[in-house]
């Protein structure tokens, strides 16, 4: 029983580390991504000691972003407005980050491995009604953005802080109406059972991935997922050319980067909820629980281990992809005008949405089941 | 159950230490030299022009009702949801119905302009 707990624990710690450093990985990509983008060299400069140099290894601007740059937002003044409301300030950025880590606790990272005689989900909490707790925190995070913008008693905050709080609930319903449909299609809220049931494959060929039967809740997800993120084209809310930044306008050193940590922690969560939702999670095509079964009716043998080895690095390999694709996103699309993104929210996705949610409904009770 | 509840409450835990020390680190390690200057409102270098605690567009209301309306259609479906291949027709004629009086609701706010923004 005991082992029981203390695997469960060290099983919390170890997905907690993950999300942290993938969350500090994508900072650099930013950073560095849009050097690339634009035709810079981007951070080169800050190494430690000159290890890399003495190596001969090229300075990627790994200690600049990770290093460097944490070091100077911890050691800044913790600046608050005179007018402010101290205790709400202080809370906002806590109220921000906090609910997006404790999502990833449902979060399964693989199928089960065997550890002497005993066999061990591959996912922190094996809560069966994750997805009610997932939406649970999702819905928290704007306690964060709406908290920020009023404690800071500025004008640019407030405004910041009002506009990510009413695009953060309009396109959580959209959010919600995706993540329905799924539920309707699996018939589960058990994260992980919807992961086993997108093993296998259609037709011989096509892998029983939730995006061919739901490509439209995918279009739904992936919309208002980077609208709850509060990315480009969505980053009214933060706007610099208007708002100067919106909601963290009076922010500054260690709760300036938490919330700036919030952002890219909310691109991990999107990620890792399309690759659930639609892309099997840690379902590698045509592997088995004995290992490669390919179409042509090939058959490559693998011990379990190494299956369950291979489902993680399929799921870490999909959540990057999406990652980057959200990164990516920022360099390709114009900011949106407001009443643009009201529109889409209220005039396009929440109606798409409703179709989508009453069609599935049809075809699984009248089609007797999808798939 | 402990193997459900251990995860999350320890997860709970490292999570708001984490957060926490992110939040308050700058408090211990960075300088403080508050000036009557720096307190002011930031807005871009004019003199601050008073307390944002105020009045503010009432379409905002708007949204936070709505929101509220549909949202919890939304969470109402999710039992439905789990349940619908052991539910049947008549849980989806219900279903169906609940979904219209709330489409209903949602035309509604569409044709009196509550989605609209200008």
């Amino acid at each position: 029983m005991s082992s029981e707990l203390v695997i469960g624990a060290v099983k919390a710690i170890v997905v907690l580390l993950l999300v942290l450093n993938l969350t500090a990985l994508l900072l650099w990509f930013e950073r560095k991504g849009s050097a690339l983008m634009q035709d810079r060299v981007g951070a080169n400069r800050a190494a430690i000691l000159g290890v890399g140099r003495r190596l001969g290894l090229p300075n990627l601007g790994l200690v600049n972003t990770l290093v460097a740059d944490s070091l100077k937002l911890f050691t800044k003044e913790d600046f608050v407005p005179a007018g402010a409301d101290r205790f709400l300030h202080a809370l906002a950025p806590f109220l921000a980050l906090f609910p997006v880590l404790v999502t990833f606790a449902v979060v399964p990272l693989g199928d089960v491995i065997r550890l002497g005689g005993r066999t061990v989900e591959l996912q922190a909490a094996p809560l069966n009604a994750a997805v009610l707790y997932l939406l649970a925190t999702l819905g928290l995070g704007v306690y964060g953005v709406a908290l920020g913008g009023w404690a800071s008693n500025n004008r640019w905050a407030l405004l910041g802080g009002i506009r990510a709080s009413a695009q953060m609930l309009s396109y959580e319903i959209a959010m919600g109406l995706g993540i329905l449909s799924m539920v309707m299609t699996y018939g589960t809220l058990d994260l992980q059972a919807m992961c086993r049931a997108q093993g296998g494959v259609w037709l011989g060929w096509l892998p029983r991935w939730g995006i061919f039967i739901q490509p439209l809740a995918f279009v739904l997800l992936l919309v208002a997922g980077i609208a709850e993120s509060k990315r480009v084209p969505f980053d009214l809310p933060e706007g610099e050319s208007e708002l100067v930044a919106g909601y963290f306008t009076e922010y500054s050193g260690g709760k300036q980067a938490v919330f700036m940590f919030t952002d890219f922690a909310e691109v991990v969560l999107v990620a890792v909820l399309l690759t659930l939702f639609f892309f099997g999670g840690w379902q590698v095509p045509y592997l088995y629980s004995d290992g490669f079964h390919l179409p042509g009716g090939f058959l490559l043998a693998l011990p379990q281990a190494a299956v369950a080895l291979l489902g993680v690095v399929a799921f870490f390999v999909k959540t990057l992809v999406f990652c980057c694709f959200q990164l990516l996103v920022r360099w390709v699309m114009p900011r949106m005008r407001y009443d643009q993104l009201m529109r889409l929210g209220w005039k396009g996705l929440l109606p798409l949405g409703l179709i989508n949610v009453v069609a599935t409904a049809c075809v699984v009770v009248l089609a007797g089941g999808v798939g | 159950m402990a193997n459900v509840t251990v995860p999350i409450v320890v997860t709970f835990v490292v999570a708001a230490a984490v957060v926490g020390l992110m939040v308050t680190v700058s408090r211990l390690l960075g300088p403080r030299q508050m000036t009557a200057v720096k307190g002011e409102a930031f807005e871009c270098g004019n003199p601050a022009s008073g307390s944002a605690w105020g009045r503010f567009s009432v379409h905002f209301y708007l949204v936070a009702l709505l929101f509220l309306v549909l949202d919890v259609e939304v969470v109402l479906l999710y039992p439905w949801a789990v349940e619908l291949r052991s539910s049947g027709i008549a849980g989806l004629v219900e279903a169906l119905f609940f979904i219209a009086v709330l489409g209903v609701g949602l035309i509604y706010a569409w044709r009196i302009g509550a989605l609209d923004w200008d």
